[in-house]
Order: structure tokens, then C-alpha cells, then sequence
């Protein structure tokens, strides 16, 4: 079908909502409460636009498409209500973004950067909600939440952990876990879903905070190395300290769809680690003493060679990995078998 | 799986047995709970242990450990009394032969016989069989407690008994769906890490492929069938074993019977290692040979689905750590052979070549987000389904299956069924996810053990239990909870401190010679 956004005639798809229209050919409208996978609840009304032939103001992230339809985005009406929607949110939280997290990264501070607000008109006298440091791996600073609700329903509807929710009456809405336990007492397991998808800095990741702010970090796209699933993972890398930072689920993965678990998301610290080996090791009379790769792979090649001509090659057993790539399963095998002269090469498959 | 993740909000019903997948696969356990959710799917999980998406299912039901076989015959038996099979799918796709020999099997399995079994309500059973039976489509989805028993065989071909009857077999939300529990473990089982294959499958004592894999890899090679793991730590203790090359595995923690798998190692000549850490293995070794993590390499997996994804190198190994495949290209030309790989696109090239599952895949068509084998030409678009219209070997083979109790059963002195398996918070050996210190914060080595027994023996929660078996016994930590039935104990087994396979049996599965880690007899006393 066919549409008018802002004068301009684009091509639209049966089903989708006007900002879903608007986002596919790359036109902007500020929206919080809206996000590809946990749907719309027209709930922030940031996204508001004019529509020919319907009254008042339109959430867009809830008004279906029809053919034809003619709409506006950049209304002086319109913006003057974008600006009010954000502008309020802005006055209701501590929204300062020099240290927070999210610099960068944030749909509020992208909304307001679009808008031209500079800082928020008016602002409220208490703002002191405590900050949630209980959690292992998530940090929750309430004083940025918008209520958006997209942590809500993300652990109820897309990860089913039904932990979060929201708590309390009025002016002192705010999320909670369980029957408002800190986080780190609730039945949370941290799989991190909720921060993945916080539009502001008011759920993070906690070991990131303050180790690089999104565009100093490199994106790197991966597939997690703990179970079988295959999540594919982005690996967000200090170049300079050569460091995981931190790591998001990719959303249009289709293994995951951005989720993960408390191991994918939060469980890199191994890579890093002071314990990793970073030189062959040879035994001598019971100990371990570093060697060159040249003298390493000298003995190895001595040993199992000697090995294979006096006892034959089925004296010799190899266990590949399910933990090391194809490629490199690929090789060993092949190694074991054109090299040493056996198929006694396994795994832990069953184990 | 035979059949993918996608297709997992298709079914009308999903059977959950021997898998605690929230715990295992918790990425999986979500799509299944948002099918659930969103109201298309119905839930039933069968386990010895009330797992969490227990607190999902239409119907859950209690099993004591190692009576698969009689409650998968037992829902059979029922499903085929009523009528519920589907006659088409049997008829047309399985050999009849097969069928009847299946039938008269199943039966003597009456629910009030599988009661007595595996304690299962009769009534329970047959609310299983009708959820089951009567869905249009259903899934049934297992890991490790269908696999790891002395009947594991017995337990699979259970399963695909099961979802034959039932027409679920090649259409999408249904399938025989094991949760691979390792990033690469299916990878390593495609690419030839088993003892009876080459890559793809293909079988190291058939002439055929000897003689196109000896061309391919220009040398001689061996057509006596290799021996796998399990037999081979029990000959090293013999003695007939003389060196093991292990890579990027740490049976130390992993193998049964701990003590037994160690002085299976300690009798070797040669022991190489390599790895990323110096693991509880590698510090047997005579050579420690350091490797990179899947951080730091280009490269690909194949998940649960066979879909085989890419890895990209996001950060530089420590020191001299080398990839794996640079270190066997080094043996390699080092023991006389002349390897000259610059990358692993050009392994995976390779790879394509001489396996036909994987012939039509390239690094260029996996793109971002990988192709499902088997992929067999360039033009193939990769199958997420398998077994659509057609069994790859024809007709589908039914077997029928006796029940058989396990290896070893609670008696007077160990009165106590003992199973093990993962947690959320760590992985495997523990090798990667216990240097994570807020990973070892959330979870530590337990017993979970039911109210009753912790009455019992006297202990109350994180008080210290000792578990006992023939082999060997621990000291670890009482984690009491309703989750657990009377009469049994849950181990995870990632734990240095308190290793579960001190206790567990090396009793093997005759055919697939996998251990019996999901049951064994123990006694729990207080420490």
C-alpha cells in the first residue's frame, strides 16, 4: 500500500503501524515505549503525529496503517507535543548524561537531541530513589526510569521470567522485583534482558559502568561459547586495553533475538583472565617449566612419532573439543588421522 | 534437532523429558514459555526433579530416574489403545514390521504397569498420552537425561518411537529435538571428532569413503574403526593405552568415576594438553600447549539446529597463545605432512569440499546469520526441517523396547537415588564460566536434597552433607527444596570443590558408550 508521511508518498507493508512505516524508510519519530520486540503499548506518547481524517493527536506506534493514509510528523502541533512528552520526562528523572552509561546510546537523550531541548524546563524538587546495587550484574538507577514499561514487559512476555513489574500508586509508580525485593533477592537470574532493553540509563549492565562509552567501543558480532543454542552475541571491545566490556544480544539473531542468559551476557571475565596460559608448558621432574613453541611442538612430535613406531598408532588416543570451532575440530581430526595413522579421536559429547 | 528454534512456536503441545532447560538452554527454555504464553502451546514436562518450567506445563509429572522407556512405552500404549496415533504418517513412512513389532512391545506397558515402574500416577499417564496424542502437532524436546543412561540408546529411539506414532516427525513445531549442550558439540560430532567418521558422517570402515578421503588428504589411512573415550580411559588403566592429545577438554572433571579416569591418565607415557587454562587435566600433562578462546578467532559453530553461525575475532590472544588449527598445522608439517591453511575460511573451504552436508556453504552464504545441513550445493538454501515427506534412509525404522532398569539401584545400603547435572550460573568442567567471580557469587557446589530427607539425616539448609557411593564420596553444602522428590540427589557436576563424578557410575550404554551419570545409588549423611 501507499502512504504520505510529511508529503513525502512511500510504499508500506498490510499490518504495520505508522511508525513501523515511518522507521523502514528512515524517517525518525521520537518513541520510548515502543520497541520492535516487546510491541506497542502507546503508553509514553512521544510518537504522536497527525493523521488526515482522524481527531486529535495519534499515537503512532498504535494507529495501523491504511491505504492512502496521509500523515505528519513535523507539525508545529505535532512537535510542540513531542516536545512537551519529553520535556516532561526529562523534569521527572535525574537525566544528566555526562557519567551515565547510556551517553550515546540513550532514545531519550537521541529524542531530545532531535527535538532541540537543551534541558528540561521545569524540575521536580525529590528525586531520591535509591539505586538498586544488589544485583550481580544488573544496576538499577530508578531516578532515570520513564516508566516506559519495555523492562516490564520484556521479562514477562519475551524472556517469561516474570520477575519485573510495576509497583506502587501514582507519582511513586516506579519497576520492582518480585514483591519489591532488591533486585539481588528477587527470583531474577540476570539474564540481562531488561537492561538490553532500557532505552535509558535507568537498568544497566554494572561491570561496564565506566569502562568506555558506546562509539569508543568496537562492535564485534559472535556466537557465545557456553551451550548449544548459539546466541550470537556483540561483543563490545576496548581496542586499547584489548578488553570485552561488555556484550549484547543481537536482535535480529535468529537463534536469540538479542536474548541471552546470565553466562553469554555477564560470564566473559575467562577471557581475560591473569590465569589464561600464555606460553607452552613442558613437565621436567614434576614441574612445569615455560617453553618456546619451537622446542614444545619438537617434543610433541618426537613423543608421538616414537610412540606410533614402537607400539603402533591405536596406542594413541585424541579427544577433540566441543568447545573449539569447526575448522579447528576439522584440523585435529585430521591431524590424528593422516598424521599419527589412527581413528581413535572422540569428544565429550556424552560427558 | 531435527527440527529448528523458528519453528518452536509452531507446536500444539511440547514435551519437556530429561532436559531442566531453563537451567541448561535458557534461551530455548524462553521460546518455549512465550509459546506457552501467548496461548498455542501446551506444555508437558516429565523429570525426576520439578524442574522450573514445570511451573509451566499443563501437566507435570514426577518420574523416578532411568524409567523413560517404560513411561514413553507407557504413552504409547495408550496413544495406540485410543486410537490417537497417526495412521497416515505410519502407514505411508514407517516400515510395517517395525510397527508391529512395537505394538505387541507396548502392549504390556498398562499405566497401572508404568506406575509401578516409575511412580507416575496411572491417571497422570493417561492425561499425558491424550494431551500428547490428540495435538496436532507436538514437539518433544530432551538433553542429557534421555542420553546419559545405560539404556540411552533404548531412551532416543524411545523418543523417535514416539513422534513416528504421532505423524510429528518432518513437520514444522514437531521433531525428535536433543538440546545440544555444548557451543560446538555438534560442530565436533560434523566435523569428524568421533571415532567412526569422517566429517559429514561418513564412515571411517567403508572402503568407499577410505579410498576418496585417502586421495583427498593425499596418505594412507587407518580403516580400523577408532575406539571412543570411555573405552579408551578404561584400556589407558589397563595399561594399553600409551598417549592422549586432548584439546580443549578437561575430563578430569567431566569423566565418571574421577578416581579411575585419573589413574587411567597417570598410567600414560605422553600426556599433551591444550588448552586456554591450565585445567585440572592439563596439569597431568607432560606438554601444556596454549590456545585462544572464541573471543579471539574467526571461525564458525553449529548449534543445536545445525545451523553453522560465524565467529569474528574481537580481541588478540594473550602472549604466544596460538589457535588451535595454527598449532596442528605446526605438528603436522613438523610429523612430515605439508599444511599451508592462512586462515580458517580456507579450513572451512576445505571442509565444504569433502563433506556433503556442508558442500553448498561458503563464509561468503553463511552471512550473518548461517545455514542449516544439510546445505548439499551452492543453490541450496539449508534445511531447518529435517525429514520433510521422506526419511533420508527410506522408511523409518520403529524398535521395540523392553524396559531395563539402570545399572545400578538403591539398596539398603545406598538408599538414596543419586542423578546429576548443570545449574544456570556455570558451564561444564567450569573451566570458563568459575573465573567469573560474579558467576561463583551467584552459585556455588550443593546437594539438593527434598524436605523429607534433610528431616531425615538432620541437616538444614547450606549445612554440610556428605554423599557417598561405591566410589567415592563429597562434602558439600545442603540446598533443601520442594523441587526434589523423596529418595533423590541433584549434584551439578562444575564443581572442583565437591566433583560429582567422584560419585557417579562408569557403567556404559552398550551401543553409544555413555555413562550412567543420571543415575547411580548413594547415601546422604551429616557432615
Amino acid at each position: 500500500m501507499k502512504i504520505t508521511i510529511n508529503g513525502n508518498t512511500i510504499e508500506a507493508k498490510e499490518g504495520q503501524t505508522i511508525l513501523q512505516a515511518a522507521l523502514a524508510n528512515g524517517i525518525y519519530i521520537p518513541h520510548l515505549c515502543y520497541h520492535e520486540k516487546v510491541g506497542a503499548a502507546g503508553k509514553c506518547r512521544a510518537c504522536v503525529v497527525e493523521v488526515e481524517g482522524m481527531r486529535g493527536l495519534q499515537t503512532s506506534c498504535s494507529v495501523q496503517l491504511r491505504d492512502g493514509m496521509v500523515i505528519n510528523s513535523v507539525s508545529q502541533n505535532v512537535v510542540n507535543a513531542q516536545k512537551l512528552v519529553i520535556d516532561l520526562m526529562l523534569s521527572s528523572g535525574t537525566h544528566d548524561c555526562l557519567a551515565c552509561e547510556q551517553n550515546g546510546n540513550c532514545e531519550l537523550q537521541d529524542a531530545a537531541y532531535f527535538l532541540g531541548i537543551e534541558r528540561a524546563s521545569v524540575q521536580y524538587g525529590e528525586i531520591d530513589r535509591e539505586f538498586d546495587t544488589s544485583s550481580e550484574f544488573i544496576y538499577v538507577e530508578r531516578n532515570k526510569c520513564i516508566s516506559c514499561g519495555r523492562c516490564v514487559a520484556a521479562c514477562n512476555n519475551t524472556v517469561v521470567n516474570q520477575v519485573l513489574d510495576f509497583g506502587h500508586r501514582g507519582h511513586h509508580t516506579e519497576i520492582v522485583f518480585d514483591t519489591d525485593l532488591p533486585m539481588g533477592e528477587s527470583s531474577c537470574v540476570q539474564c540481562g534482558e531488561c537492561s538490553q532493553m532500557c532505552p535509558v540509563g535507568a537498568i544497566v549492565d554494572r561491570n561496564a559502568i565506566g569502562k568506555g562509552r558506546t562509539w569508543e567501543l568496537k562492535k564485534v558480532e559472535t556466537v557465545c561459547p557456553y551451550c548449544g543454542v548459539g546466541c550470537k552475541l556483540e561483543l563490545h571491545v576496548d581496542e586499547r586495553t584489548n578488553k570485552i566490556v561488555k556484550v549484547k544480544g543481537v536482535e535480529d539473531a535468529p537463534t536469540n533475538n538479542g536474548m541471552l542468559c546470565v553466562k553469554g551476557r555477564y560470564g566473559f571475565d575467562f577471557v581475560g583472565h591473569p590465569e589464561r596460559l600464555t606460553t607452552p608448558l613442558i613437565k621436567e621432574n614434576g614441574e612445569f617449566r615455560e617453553a618456546s613453541w619451537e622446542e614444545a611442538i619438537e617434543l610433541v612430535a618426537t613423543k608421538l612419532s616414537g610412540i606410533k613406531e614402537q607400539y603402533g598408532p591405536d596406542t594413541i588416543m585424541a579427544l577433540a573439543s566441543a568447545k573449539v570451532t569447526n575448522e579447528e575440530n576439522y584440523t585435529f581430526q585430521k591431524l590424528i588421522r593422516a598424521a599419527i595413522g589412527t581413528n581413535n579421536i572422540d569428544h565429550c559429547a556424552r560427558l | 534437532m531435527t527440527n529448528d528454534i523458528k519453528g518452536m512456536k509452531d507446536s500444539d503441545v511440547a514435551l519437556i523429558i530429561g532436559s531442566d532447560t531453563s537451567e541448561a538452554h535458557p534461551v530455548i527454555s524462553a521460546r518455549i514459555k512465550q509459546a506457552v504464553k501467548e496461548g498455542r502451546t501446551k506444555l508437558i514436562v516429565i523429570d525426576p526433579k520439578r524442574i522450573k518450567m514445570a511451573d509451566h506445563a499443563t501437566i507435570y509429572a514426577c518420574q523416578r530416574p532411568g524409567t523413560d522407556v517404560a513411561v514413553l512405552n507407557g504413552m504409547m500404549h495408550l496413544i495406540l489403545k485410543n486410537g490417537w496415533e497417526d495412521k497416515e504418517f505410519v502407514a505411508s513412512r514407517v516400515e510395517p514390521e517395525s510397527f508391529e513389532a512395537l505394538k505387541a512391545e507396548v502392549e504390556k506397558f498398562t499405566p497401572e504397569y508404568v506406575e509401578q515402574i516409575s511412580g507416575i500416577p496411572a491417571k497422570t499417564l493417561e492425561e499425558i498420552a491424550e494431551l500428547f496424542g490428540k495435538a496436532k502437532v507436538a514437539a518433544l524436546y530432551y538433553a542429557m537425561g534421555i542420553t546419559q543412561h545405560t539404556t540411552g540408546v533404548d531412551n532416543v529411539r524411545s523418543t523417535a518411537n514416539l513422534q513416528m506414532l504421532c505423524g510429528n516427525m518432518g513437520v514444522s513445531g514437531g521433531g525428535v529435538n536433543p538440546l545440544r549442550g555444548q557451543s560446538n558439540v555438534q560442530g565436533a560430532c560434523d566435523l569428524g571428532g568421533l571415532p567412526v567418521v569422517y566429517t559429514g558422517y561418513q564412515q571411517v570402515v567403508n572402503p568407499d569413503v577410505h579410498a576418496k578421503m585417502e586421495k583427498f588428504w593425499e596418505v594412507k589411512l587407518n580403516l580400523k574403526a577408532g575406539m571412543p573415550m570411555t573405552v579408551a580411559f578404561d584400556k589407558a588403566y589397563e595399561g594399553e593405552m600409551k598417549a592422549f592429545y586432548i584439546m580443549g577438554e578437561n575430563p578430569m572433571i567431566s569423566d565418571p568415576d574421577l578416581h579411575h579416569a585419573e589413574e587411567a591418565l597417570k598410567k600414560l607415557d605422553f600426556l599433551v594438553v591444550e588448552d586456554i587454562f591450565l585445567t585440572e587435566t592439563a596439569k597431568l600433562a607432560d606438554v601444556v600447549l596454549p590456545a585462544t578462546t572464541y573471543a579471539e578467532k574467526d571461525g564458525t559453530f553449529t548449534n543445536t539446529e545445525r545451523r553453522v553461525q560465524i565467529l569474528n575475532k574481537a580481541v588478540c590472544a594473550p602472549g604466544s597463545a596460538k589457535h588451535d588449527w595454527e598449532i596442528h598445522q605446526m605438528l603436522a608439517n613438523k610429523m612430515g605432512l605439508n599444511w599451508n591453511y592462512k586462515n580458517a575460511e580456507e579450513i572451512f573451504s576445505e571442509i565444504a569440499a569433502v563433506t556433503p552436508s556442508y558442500a553448498g556453504m561458503s563464509y561468503e552464504r553463511l552471512g550473518r546469520n548461517g545455514l542449516h545441513w544439510p546445505c548439499p550445493a551452492a543453490d541450496h538454501p539449508g534445511t531447518p526441517v529435517l525429514h520433510v515427506g521422506k526419511f533420508s534412509k527410506g522408511l523409518g525404522t520403529m524398535f521395540a523396547i523392553p524396559f531395563k532398569a539402570p545399572a545400578e539401584m538403591p539398596d539398603e545400603e545406598y538408599p538414596t537415588y543419586l542423578t546429576t547435572g548443570r545449574i544456570l550460573q556455570h558451564f561444564h568442567t567450569g573451566t570458563m564460566s568459575r573465573k567469573s567471580a560474579g558467576l561463583n557469587n551467584l552459585a556455588g557446589p550443593h546437594v539438593m536434597i527434598s524436605v523429607e530427607d534433610a528431616e531425615r539425616i538432620g541437616v538444614k539448609n547450606s549445612e554440610n552433607v556428605k554423599v557417598t557411593t561405591r566410589r567415592g564420596s563429597i562434602t558439600t553444602k545442603a540446598f533443601i527444596t520442594k523441587r526434589i522428590p523423596k529418595g533423590t540427589a541433584y549434584v551439578p557436576f562444575h564443581f572442583w570443590e565437591a566433583p560429582a563424578n567422584i560419585l557417579t557410575n562408569n557403567a556404559l550404554d552398550p551401543i553409544a558408550k555413555i555413562p550412567e551419570y543420571k543415575v547411580c545409588a548413594c547415601k546422604l549423611e551429616k557432615a
